[in-house]
C-alpha cells in the first residue's frame, strides 16, 4: 500500500516536472531571460547522461569512474567533422553513437573482467587514455579545445540553429532517455543486469552467463550517453578535451548519488539539484563545491536513496 | 535409473599444499539420492563447487548424462540441468519471493536478450514459478520480500529456485541446516517426492536426515572417500566407525 502510493507520488512529480520543461521555452520568452533557457538546456543533457550512468551504475553496479569520456566522444563527434566542414546531423549522430558504442564494447570487454575498485580504476584509466588523447592532437586544438560554427544540420526538418528548437529536441532526447532506461530495467534483460547487481554468483549457477549481459548494458549506456555528448556539443558550441576529464565523471556519479542510484527519475532530479546549486550558489562563492560536497554528505548519511525517493516518500507519507 | 546420470572420476582440487578434495570418484543415478557425509573440513562443500562449475578441478573428470563437463563453465552447466544450492543462503534479497524463483527459471527460457516487454508479465515465467513455489510450502509467501524472509524460509526458497530451473540432477549443500524439526520434517518429504524423477546430492551434517532418506552414501574424511555403500553398510563399515561416527558415539 504504501509502496504503491510512494510510487504514484513519484510518477505525478515526474509528470508535473515534465510538464514544467515543456512550457518553460514560453515563461522563458515571455520574461525575456534566455540566460535560464541554457540552464535548462545544459540540465536536461546532464541528465541524460546521469541516467545512462545509472544503468551501469544504479542498476547494475559497475560504477564507471570514466562516464565522462562518452560526453566528450559524442561533443567531438560533433566538432571534428565540423572542422573539416561536414555539419550531416545523421552523420554527426551516427558517429557519435557509433564510437561511444565502439569505445564501450572495447573497453567494457576489459573493465568487465574486473571487480570491485579495480573495476573502478581501469574505466577512469581508459577514460583518461582518451583524455590525454584529445589534449595532445594539436590538430582538433589540443587542451584548447575547438570552437563548432555551425549546429548539426537536419535540412529543412530541423533547425537547430534556433535555440528553441534545440531545447525541444534535448527534451525529446531526455524523455526517449527516460523511457528506454525504463523498458530495459524491467524487461527480461533487466531483470538480469539487476539479478548480477544483487548476486552475480547466483546468477552463473541458475545459468546465466552473465559477463555478455553486463557488456551489453555497458554498451548501450555509453551510447545513450554518447547521444548527451553529441547534444553537448551542439549546444555549448565548444569542445575541448575538459568535457571528459575524471572530475566530470565524479560529478555524473554525485548526480546519481544525489537523486537515487537504481531509481528512474533520481538521476534526473540529482542533475537538477547538482545544476541548481551550481547556478545559485556560484553567484555567491567560487567555492561553491564545498556546499555540493556537504550536500553529498548529508545524502549519503541520511538518504542513501537520495532525493528522488524522499520526494515520493513525503507525499507518500500523508 | 541403472544409467549414472554424473559420474565423477579421479576428482582432486588442492588450495596450496592442502589437498581439499583428492581423488573423489563417484555415480549418482537419477532416482537416487546419494549423500555425502564427512567432519568439517572434510571437503565437501569443495566438490559441490567443483561440480558446479565454480571451482576447476586440477585433474579428474565429471560427466553428466554421457557428456564430459568437465571444463563447462557454470552456467553452461546449469542450462544443462544441473541445479544446485548453497550452505550459506544465496538469493536475491532485494526481489520478491516470486522474482527469485521467476529469475532462475528464465535463465532456461533462451537467451534474455529481451529489452522492451516487462518481465513481470511474463505469464509462462510467473506460472512456473508460482508452481515451484507452492511446491515447495511457499505459495503464499511470493509476494514478500526474499530479504525480509526467516532462515527457514530461505531455505526452501533455495529449493524453488533450483527447481524452478526444471533441473535433472540436484546438488544440495546442507538444505536442512539451521531447520527447526518441523520444517526438517516438511523438507525430507520434498526431497524424497523430487528423486522420484531426479538425481540428488546431497551434503548433509544431520544424520537422522542422511539415513532415513539416502539410497547411498560416501564418506568423506580429508579430501578423500573412505567409504561409499547403502546406509547399512556405511553404518557397519569398521573404517567409517573409526573415521567419523565413532566420533560422535
Amino acid at each position: 500500500m504504501s509502496a504503491r502510493a510512494d510510487k504514484s507520488g513519484r510518477y505525478w512529480i515526474a509528470l508535473a516536472g515534465v510538464l514544467i520543461l515543456f512550457l518553460a521555452p514560453l515563461a522563458i520568452s515571455y520574461w525575456d531571460q534566455p540566460f535560464y533557457l541554457d540552464v535548462l538546456m545544459r540540465l536536461m543533457i546532464l541528465a541524460i547522461a546521469a541516467i545512462s550512468l545509472n544503468l551501469i551504475l544504479g542498476y547494475g553496479g559497475m560504477i564507471s569512474l570514466g562516464h565522462s569520456v562518452y560526453i566528450g566522444i559524442g561533443a567531438y563527434a560533433v566538432g571534428i567533422p565540423a572542422y573539416y566542414d561536414e555539419y550531416s546531423g545523421i552523420l554527426q549522430l551516427l558517429l557519435a553513437l557509433g564510437g561511444c558504442g565502439v569505445f564501450a564494447l572495447i573497453t567494457g570487454a576489459i573493465c568487465l573482467r574486473t571487480r570491485g575498485a579495480y573495476f573502478i580504476m581501469i574505466t577512469l584509466a581508459f577514460a583518461q587514455m582518451m583524455y590525454f588523447t584529445f589534449v595532445s592532437i594539436e590538430e582538433y586544438g589540443g587542451d584548447d579545445g575547438l570552437v563548432i560554427y555551425a549546429r548539426s544540420d537536419f535540412g529543412g526538418l530541423l533547425d537547430l540553429e534556433n535555440n528553441v528548437v534545440l531545447y525541444y529536441v534535448i527534451l525529446g532526447c531526455l524523455l526517449l532517455a527516460l523511457l528506454l532506461v525504463h523498458r530495459i530495467v524491467n524487461s527480461h534483460f533487466g531483470m538480469v543486469i539487476r539479478g548480477t547487481k544483487s548476486n552475480e554468483l547466483r546468477m552463473q549457477t541458475v545459468g546465466f552467463p552473465t559477463f555478455r549481459y553486463q557488456l551489453s548494458c555497458y554498451v548501450i549506456s555509453g551510447m545513450l550517453c554518447g547521444l548527451a555528448g553529441w547534444l553537448m556539443g551542439n549546444f555549448t558550441g565548444f569542445i575541448s578535451p575538459e568535457m571528459m576529464d575524471w572530475t566530470r565523471s565524479g560529478e555524473l556519479i554525485a548526480m546519481v548519488i544525489l537523486g537515487g542510484p537504481g531509481t528512474l527519475f533520481g538521476p534526473a532530479v540529482g542533475a537538477a539539484i547538482f545544476i541548481l546549486m551550481e547556478t545559485v550558489l556560484s553567484e555567491i562563492t567560487v567555492y561553491w563545491h564545498l556546499y555540493l560536497g556537504l550536500l553529498l554528505i548529508l545524502v549519503a548519511k541520511f538518504a542513501s536513496k537520495g532525493f528522488g525517493a524522499l520526494a515520493g516518500r513525503i507525499r507518500g507519507a500523508r | 535409473m541403472s544409467e549414472p546420470l554424473l559420474e565423477v572420476s579421479g576428482l582432486s582440487r588442492s588450495f596450496g599444499g592442502i589437498a581439499a578434495t583428492s581423488d573423489v570418484s563417484l555415480k549418482i543415478s537419477r532416482g537416487e539420492i546419494h549423500a555425502v557425509i564427512g567432519p568439517n573440513g572434510a571437503g565437501k562443500t569443495t566438490l559441490v563447487a567443483l561440480l558446479a562449475g565454480e571451482l576447476a578441478a586440477d585433474s579428474g573428470t565429471i560427466r553428466f548424462r554421457e557428456d564430459d563437463i568437465t571444463l563447462d563453465a557454470t552456467p553452461a552447466r546449469a542450462r544443462r540441468g544441473l541445479a544446485r544450492t548453497f550452505q550459506v543462503t544465496s538469493i536475491f534479497s532485494e526481489f520478491s519471493a516470486l522474482e527469485n524463483v521467476a529469475l532462475a527459471a528464465q535463465a532456461h527460457t533462451g537467451h534474455s536478450f529481451r529489452f522492451w516487454k516487462p518481465a513481470a508479465e511474463d505469464a509462462a515465467l510467473r506460472q512456473g514459478a508460482l508452481e515451484a513455489l507452492q511446491k515447495v510450502g511457499l505459495g503464499d509467501a511470493s509476494e514478500r520480500n526474499a530479504g525480509e524472509m526467516s532462515h527457514g524460509e530461505h531455505r526452501l526458497l533455495e529449493m524453488a529456485m533450483a527447481l524452478a530451473t526444471n533441473p535433472v540432477m540436484l546438488l544440495l549443500d546442507e538444505p536442512a541446516a539451521g531447520l527447526g524439526p518441523e520444517e526438517t520434517t516438511a523438507m525430507v518429504g520434498l526431497l524424497q517426492e523430487l528423486k522420484q524423477d531426479k538425481g540428488v546430492l546431497l551434503v548433509e551434517h544431520d544424520m537422522d536426515v542422511v539415513f532415513a532418506i539416502a539410497d547411498r552414501i560416501t564418506v568423506m574424511v580429508s579430501g578423500k572417500t573412505i567409504a561409499t555403500g547403502s546406509p547399512t553398510e556405511i553404518r557397519n563399515d569398521d573404517r567409517v566407525r573409526k573415521a567419523y561416527l565413532g566420533e560422535e558415539g
